[in-house]
């Protein structure tokens, strides 16, 4: 089936088996390998991307229900001067990663526990995040990399 | 997972069309035909092979006429198509009925709660390890007659009421419990018109027939919810005990809702979840309740009467006790609540 959705500001004409998720046309079609593949069964929170602003499971969304939608991937998030996302920015500055493998998606997620005025306190900072699981526990710098990025992002 | 047909159904007559002409055949909810929203248990579950539909029917453009939040002094509506963070985060749905915003923000994640609909929410089914893994033989829920592979197994987070030798699976969600206890009722659409019934009609005990979940017919459709409007129901809360803090499903959870008349209770409403097979109004307890001052001592009453006949297997023989304290604490945080 032809599927067209916007990705990170492009117009992408897709011809999709119905079965292809969202995750699998961003990564294998469109060459965006930013949203990660975890556990594919919306348990883990690393293919968080945003569709129409909000931050979303690309995993358990197919291709097909993106038709027409805008479409953010972490690959998206910076200028095209190359500065940073304030998120993006605030996971370096705090170090809130180790192997890196959830941080795209912990990423995507916590613009969207901004952007939703989730992000108040650390104990809603650490709830509204619990969907994104990270391994190697960098969990107490993320909390810290949000609350940096919060009133910059507002500021933006 | 299985090739399937996509089709977009534009308003509620076209999604009830593209559904009854697939073929007809299967367990009611493993019809050929589904209907697809945030798609969040259905994608997961044809990922999984449980869900094998030939049809998916995308019904999110009906968000529009079925997707309001709607409260007035009349009670609450809520249309199936609306997200569980959208009615989470409703701020007279969490001032007047907190037990619903909780229930709802609750539940999933975040992302999950952006994806999910709340008519899909209610329908969302059992995480047994036996019926979502079909290398297991033994599911009388996917596989009608196959057994129950739970009795002898893992049954840890399986459930205490309302199960039967057929089938032990704990009803997963949140959501319901609120809508049972406010006495909610479900608006249906379907090929013959639509019809509402109670909330409380909608899941089906186990029973002969585990695999027949609900009285929804399989070309039929959630269209929205209709909670009373009920004054005291800002008396109200959701309590949630999980393995951890956050983003899991109930070990043991309470809807409760109370009526007060200083530190007397006129009438309770109390829905138990995470230890039943389905949605589980608790109305023995509600009557061991009524009319009794709200003290420790009657409110562990409500919930030995909650739990009577509580049948355990083994590795959840902790969930009546689980339930009854959790049930406590509930009901002694809502009474101190100010409404």
């Amino acid at each position: 089936m032809d599927v067209t959705m916007r990705v990170n500001g492009f117009e992408h004409r897709l011809l999709l088996d119905p079965r292809v998720t969202l995750l699998d046309a961003l990564r294998e079609r469109i060459g965006l390998t930013g949203a990660k593949k975890g556990c594919d069964h919306g348990q883990c929170g690393a293919c968080t991307v945003l569709v129409d602003g909000r931050r979303v499971l690309a995993c358990l969304t197919l291709a097909a229900q993106a038709e027409g939608r805008d479409v953010t991937t972490v690959e998206g998030l910076a200028s095209p001067d190359g500065a940073l996302h304030p998120m993006q920015q605030a996971f370096i500055d705090h170090d809130a990663f180790q192997c890196g493998y959830c941080t795209p998606g912990q990423i995507m997620s916590a613009i969207g526990c901004v952007e939703e005025g989730h992000a108040e306190t650390a104990a809603d900072i650490r709830e509204y995040m619990s969907g994104n699981l990270c391994r190697c526990a960098a969990y107490p710098n993320i909390v810290a990399a949000v609350e940096q990025a919060k009133p910059q992002m507002a500021g933006g | 997972m299985r090739p399937f047909a996509f089709e977009r159904a534009p308003d509620a007559g076209a999604a009830l069309r593209l559904a009854s002409q697939a073929s007809s055949g299967g367990t009611p909810a493993r019809a050929p035909a589904q209907f697809l929203a945030g798609g969040t248990t259905m994608l997961d579950l044809m990922k999984l092979d449980v869900m094998r539909p030939e049809r998916l029917v995308d019904i999110n453009a009906l968000a529009g006429p079925h997707g309001a939040i709607e409260a007035d002094g009349k009670g609450l509506r809520l249309g199936a198509l609306a997200r569980m963070s959208a009615v989470a985060d409703h701020p007279a749905v969490k001032r007047e009925w907190p037990v619903v915003a909780q229930s709802l923000a609750l539940a999933a994640s975040a992302q999950l709660r952006n994806m999910a609909s709340i008519g899909g929410n209610v329908l969302q089914r059992t995480r047994c390890a036996y019926f979502r893994d079909t290398s297991w033989i033994a599911c009388n829920k996917r596989d009608p007659g196959s057994g129950c592979a739970a009795l002898e197994g893992h049954n840890r987070l399986h459930a205490v009421l309302g199960t039967s030798e057929k089938c032990i699976a704990s009803y997963p969600g949140d959501f319901a419990q609120a809508l049972i206890a406010l006495d909610a009722t479900v608006e249906l659409a379907g090929p013959k018109g639509s019809r509402s019934i109670p909330f409380a009609e909608l899941h089906r005990l186990p029973g002969d027939t585990p695999e027949v979940e609900t009285a929804l017919r399989p070309d039929e459709l959630i269209t929205a919810f209709a909670v009373p409007a009920l004054p005291w129901a800002r008396r109200s809360l959701y309590l949630k005990v999980r393995d951890r803090e956050s983003y899991a499903f109930a070990a043991a959870s309470a809807a409760v809702a109370l009526d007060m008349d200083g530190g007397r209770v006129r009438e309770a409403r109390i829905a138990l979840g995470g230890v039943a097979a389905v949605p589980w109004r608790a109305r023995e307890a509600e009557a061991a309740l009524a009319g009794q001052e709200l003290t420790e001592a009657s409110a562990q009453r409500a919930a030995e009467a909650a739990f009577r006949g509580a049948r355990t297997h083994g590795h959840n023989d902790f969930k009546p006790e689980l339930g009854r304290r959790t049930l406590v604490r509930a009901l002694l945080q809502a009474g101190r609540m100010e409404a």
